[in-house]
């Protein structure tokens, strides 16, 4: 069956390792912190400019002035610390931070990535995206396989605005775990019950099946 | 000392004029500079350009001047959550610079910081470099942006005094030292304006030399745009 939103998010997860500065976009990349192994050492970056945020607060204990990039309420860990907003994207542009979770609305076989506008009905602009794709070394991309008519949202190449482009290294979506390299999505594993068939069904760009693919393991 | 201190918003506000260029700092509605902002919509000035990361909400922060169709354009990275704003946008009625985020920053601690632009790699390839210069370094291609060039900039901090020095709480520092200096008169509204002396020289986050005047902020309503709790188990 596919993925959910938090199977997603769960299976991401499990790509975060221990020492890694993470930061999570909006979205289903922010489901990710749910899921991190508790025996890691991890610190999540906000880019509105907080390092080490903790969970959402305890109900009348919100506090205006902490809030995420999503502009949720959230709560820091022991250790955090605030920042100004060039020194936020001096951590991302200087490539201190080791992985970027993010969302898309769709990604193409050369890495590009599009997810900030639709011209003519969407215009919210890209927030810290294009900065965050144009430096991470270390990108996993957060989507929904197709669109709502079923469309592939995995192609050859983005129709929408880039947002970035040959940035993406892994694509974990609600029916598989994809790596992008060589011009081609490389199929590495598939979700619980999902076959290869639909996923090439519903895979427009070029997709490398290599050998038996394994199931995730969420 | 050198006091900075003015009695109150509209004399911190002296000057505005229509068509001007101002920053004003905050991260959706956090840290926004509350007080100018509805002295800007009581004194009416129009036509002006915002730099500011976001648009407000339609009825609060920027959301105020954009009801009051005072903005002429905005010049921001992420402008969502706000249906007036979408509206004028797509309308033609309000022109849209949108920044990556990263680069609004820059722009303005670019200005503040005397570099006349810079290169970043955020961006290339998309239609935010179109018709800018570009150029490799270590194989890797970057845009140059130009640093911003503002008349003023209005900040909101936690703590000052009357030589200007600022302390920010919270993610609601986020562009307001940026932006801090980078326009020709920094107007900066406190929470609480100290006594002099009264702040630890180790603690200011901005120094007083980057702000003209200061005053004492009133009414602060600090909305919060996505309450997010967890319930005590």
């Amino acid at each position: 069956m596919a993925l959910d939103k938090i199977g997603i998010a769960k299976r991401i997860a499990q790509e975060v390792q221990n020492g890694f500065y993470v930061n999570l976009g909006i979205g289903i990349p922010t489901l990710v912190a749910n899921y991190v192994a508790n025996d890691l050492e991890v610190e999540f970056q906000s880019e509105n400019g907080v390092l080490g945020m903790g969970p959402f607060p305890f109900d009348g204990e919100e506090d205006a002035d902490i809030i995420n990039a999503g502009k949720q309420t959230i709560t820091t860990m022991p250790g955090a610390s605030f920042f100004d907003s060039s020194m936020s994207f001096a951590m991302i542009r200087g490539k201190h931070v080791d992985l970027t979770i993010l969302g898309a609305m769709e990604v193409s076989e050369n890495g590009d990535i599009a997810n900030w506008k639709i011209p003519g009905k969407m215009v919210k602009g890209m927030g810290g995206a294009m900065d965050l794709v144009a430096s991470a070394e270390n990108i996993i991309v957060a989507m929904m396989h197709t669109n709502k008519a079923g469309e592939s949202k995995i192609l050859k190449r983005c129709s929408l605005p880039l947002t970035g482009v040959g940035c993406v290294t892994k694509v974990v979506t609600n029916l598989a775990v994809l790596e992008v390299k060589n011009n081609a999505f490389h199929l590495l594993e598939r979700a619980p019950g999902v076959s290869v068939e639909e996923i090439k069904n519903a895979t427009e760009g070029t997709l490398v099946v290599h050998g038996e693919i394994p199931e995730m393991n969420i | 000392m050198i006091n900075k201190k003015v009695n109150n918003v509209k004399e911190a506000l002296e000057g505005v004029k229509n068509g001007m260029t101002f920053m004003l700092g905050g991260f959706g509605l956090c840290g926004i500079p509350e007080n100018a902002i509805s002295e800007l919509v009581k004194l009416n000035i129009r036509e002006v350009t915002c730099i500011s990361n976001n648009a407000g909400v339609d009825d609060f922060g920027l959301g105020l001047l954009l009801q009051n169709k005072q903005i002429k354009k905005m010049i921001s990275s992420y402008v969502g959550e706000n249906d007036e704003f979408e509206r004028q946008m797509l309308s033609g009625e309000l022109e849209v610079e949108l920044t990556p985020q990263g680069t609004l920053a820059e722009k303005c601690r670019a200005a503040q910081a005397g570099f006349p632009a810079f290169y970043t790699p955020a961006g290339f390839g998309t239609e935010v470099a179109e018709g800018k210069e570009t150029r490799a370094f270590d194989g890797k291609m970057y845009v140059l942006e130009p640093a911003f060039k503002a008349d003023f900039a209005f900040v909101k901090a936690w703590k000052g005094d009357a030589a200007g020095n600022l302390i920010f709480k919270g993610t609601s520092r986020n562009f307001n030292p940026n932006m801090c200096g980078a326009a020709t008169i920094t107007v900066a509204e406190v929470e609480e304006l100290v006594e002099v002396g009264e702040l630890d020289p180790n603690n200011i986050h901005i120094p007083g030399i980057f702000v003209q005047r200061i005053f004492q902020g009133k009414n602060y309503e600090k909305r919060i745009e996505q309450r997010t709790v967890r319930q005590k188990q």
